[in-house]
């Protein structure tokens, strides 16, 4: 395996498909999808359709056996994969069968044990000739991450750390020092799940981001309806949508999943007077 | 500067007198080797650095410092008394078995002098609500005490399968004014507990505090609980100097996340002559698969926000464990005992569930004391031990044992009668359902089921 020397910035899969939409005049959609949820196969259908009905950056969730990031939506639903046999090692099929399949950028995002337990370059390698673009890390903080700047800098992949309300401006700006690709701003102090309304905190959690310095900057959790769409991209560079998009899988499947990324991407229309209230998940 | 295990090894340590470099005391985290740091999400950093910040200013103020001693001596009952099991000793090779009582204390257990120190601390943060875990129910109910003392509102968190073991401590948190939240996710036990509770404390983390039961998760908590517990082996070591003059050669304690054990080997961890043992529960027994000995498996990974030696499988989701004492009963294990294991100063084995209750029954029957069966693991350890000691020594009764008796086993009287064989079919104590007597103050229907009468 050759290892790149081009400067890593310019490689980064998930600013590129960021900035392919801002390009188009919209702002990013990020859709999150468990692997193995509900088997792989139909996952793996799952982020297609989902790609192909709007989504630029596709994140695909390792299911885990304590995930205390995520509310009861999502929990069930790895609880799911990993009854149904999901192993870690799957993940790469899928981002190579959603990569081979569509344009969007494809991050993983994971709990830290697996990744360490497979061994942080091991993991990173197979991540790489997957083609994926990257790690989201919820519960991995650049304070902890020595080894991930050093396999990510090898292997050319994003690191998407995340920045909360709580964070301090210092906190904030060592985070997007340590970020490639996007920050993850989240919206609100809380686990994962759809919410009727998004938080007016997400604003400054993106305002702080941008003054620190961040090209780019995605809200995520709570995000659920078009309006939020709406409302986010009048001031972040991307939105992130899991909950919802899993209740869709869950409850319609595939078709639905996919008729519910083309929704949400109708949130980055002009604004206009059609009622999108019904749309809700 | 020359790392303190090295120093250790080489008998850098040994003398009387320790440069603070070359001391294994008062590690301060947020390592402990290659142990320990903060694996958590963002979100709950600016808070974990707020209860640092606190801590590491209350450690040093005598007020707060002041607070705890009296709580500790008027409230609890401290000091915990070092008592002397003369007929135990004869099970333990004829070594002389030495029991600190913390038994003894308010609540039944140690777990009550890291719950007022957090307690304090929330306050001092201007907290007004606590949240914690708990297995067995030790934990949380302790949380439910120190709250009612100091007015503050707690919620703990149960796995529904331990509220269903341990029905008689949910009763006890809710008199204490305390609500428990059964826990459905996962195994339903104590690792999910925890988990529930991080998402109640990012999601509330402006008012509440939360009170991790046990030296395991992210810095502070590691070297902040330990803290607390640390009055256990320095009066330890002040009864045992008053009571034979000299250091003991062994210690013993259980290890579940290892708050009780870390709280009595550290005022000794810098003494070479004391040997230093810590007992995970063995379960059915290691090859089995089915225990709670996270360091004797010998794997290393991140759960709760440390890195630590833990349970999990190959692809790194953490393992259910197995034991009969439910306070054991974690799949990982706090990084400072991670770390005391890798440079040898302490030597970690598993017990098995019959080992413990062997050990639960011979300590009840020739020293009228119950103990808990999360104690019961040290006896055990202690049985082996001094019989390994005393074969190697001129007179048996030279070698001298202190066990960490870190609970009383009044809440473990259903498993051990079970154990036993105790009860019948319906689960009932024989001999317990003969009586013919209508219930006291049953209403004189004539024509009503008697046995309905106690409901009214």
């Amino acid at each position: 395996m050759s290892e790149s020397t081009a400067p890593i910035q310019s490689a980064s899969k998930s600013a590129a498909a960021i900035d392919r939409a801002k390009a188009a005049g919209r702002k990013a959609l990020i859709a999150y999808l468990p692997a193995g949820y509900p088997d792989k196969q139909t996952s793996i259908d799952a982020a297609i359709a989902v790609a192909r009905n709007g989504a630029d950056i596709i994140e695909i969730g390792i299911p885990y056996s304590d995930p205390v990031m995520d509310g009861s939506v999502i929990q069930a639903a790895t609880t799911e994969a990993l009854a149904n046999g999901f192993r870690v090692a799957d993940v790469f099929d899928i981002v190579a069968a959603v990569t081979a399949e569509t344009d969007a950028a494809v991050l993983v995002m994971t709990y830290w044990n697996p990744v360490d337990r497979m061994g942080v370059d091991e993991f990173s390698r197979r991540l790489a000739e997957a083609g994926g673009a990257g790690l989201i890390t919820p519960d991995l903080i650049p304070d902890e991450a020595a080894e991930w700047f050093a396999a990510s800098d090898k292997y050319g992949l994003d690191r998407v750390f995340l920045v909360a309300p709580s964070s301090t401006p210092e906190r904030v700006a060592m985070t997007v020092e340590a970020t490639r690709g996007f920050v993850y701003a989240v919206s609100i102090m809380g686990v994962t799940g759809a919410r009727t309304s998004v938080s007016s905190a997400a604003e400054a959690v993106v305002a702080a981001a941008h003054n620190a310095g961040a090209e780019r900057a995605c809200v995520g959790l709570g995000v659920s309806r078009p309006e939020h769409v709406r409302e986010i991209a009048a001031y972040a560079d991307g939105v992130i949508v899991g909950t919802a998009l899993v209740a869709a899988l869950r409850d319609g499947g595939v078709a639905a999943v996919g008729a519910l990324a083309k929704e949400l991407s109708t949130g980055f229309d002009v604004p206009s007077t059609s009622n999108t209230e019904a749309l809700t998940q | 500067m020359v790392d303190p295990a090295t120093a250790f090894l080489q008998g850098g340590a040994a003398a009387p007198e320790f440069s603070p470099e070359h001391s294994l005391r008062h590690a301060p985290g947020p390592y402990f080797g290659s142990y320990g740091g903060r694996w958590m999400p963002e979100s709950l950093i600016a808070a974990l650095d707020e209860l640092e910040d606190t801590f590491e200013k209350a450690r040093v103020d005598p007020e707060f410092l002041a607070e705890i001693a009296e709580l500790n001596k008027n409230y609890s009952g401290r000091p915990s008394l070092l008592t002397e099991a003369k007929n135990f000793s004869k099970h333990a090779g004829g070594a002389r078995v030495f029991l600190k009582r913390e038994d003894l204390n308010h609540t039944g257990s140690h777990k009550i002098n890291n719950v007022l120190g957090q307690a304090l601390l929330a306050k001092r943060m201007g907290k007004t609500r606590i949240i914690a875990e708990t297995g067995a129910g030790q934990h949380g109910v302790a949380s439910a005490t120190a709250a009612a003392l100091l007015g503050l509102e707690c919620v703990v968190y149960m796995g529904a399968e331990d509220c269903r073991r341990q029905a008689l401590n949910v009763a006890r948190m809710q008199l204490l004014g305390a609500t428990v939240v059964p826990v459905t996710n996962g195994s339903q036990t104590l690792k999910d507990a925890i988990n529930d509770a991080l998402r109640d404390w990012v999601a509330n983390v402006e008012s509440t505090h939360y009170v991790l039961g046990t030296v395991s998760g992210s810095h502070p908590f590691p070297a902040m609980v330990r803290f607390f517990h640390e009055v256990i082996g320095e009066e330890a070591r002040g009864q045992i100097l008053e009571q034979i003059g000299r250091l003991p050669d062994a210690l013993c304690a259980c290890i579940g996340g290892g708050s009780n054990a870390i709280g009595l080997f550290h005022a000794f961890l810098d003494d070479p002559s004391v040997k230093i043992f810590g007992f995970e529960a063995g379960g059915d027994g290691v090859e089995t698969g089915r225990h709670a000995a996270a360091i004797t498996l010998g794997r290393t990974g991140v759960l709760h926000g440390a890195r630590s030696y833990l349970m999990q499988d190959d692809d790194g989701q953490t393992v259910e464990s197995h034991s009969i004492s439910a306070g054991l009963d974690y799949p990982s294990v706090g990084p400072e005992h991670s770390y005391l294991a890798d440079i040898g100063r302490v030597g970690y084995e598993p017990i098995t569930d019959s080992e413990a209750m062997e050990a639960f029954r011979l300590l009840s029957q020739t020293e009228g004391i119950i103990p808990a069966i999360e104690s019961s693991h040290a006896l055990a350890g202690a049985i082996k031990v001094g019989q390994r000691l005393t074969a190697d020594a001129a007179k048996a009764e030279d070698v001298v044992i202190i066990v960490n008796l870190s609970g009383r086993g009044d809440k473990d009287v259903e498993t051990a009668a079970a154990w036993f064989g105790m009860l019948d079919d319906d689960g009932h104590v024989k001999g317990t359902t003969l009586s013919t007597r209508t219930a006291k103050g049953a209403a004189p229907a004539a024509d009503e089921n008697t046995e309905d009468a106690t409901h009214e």
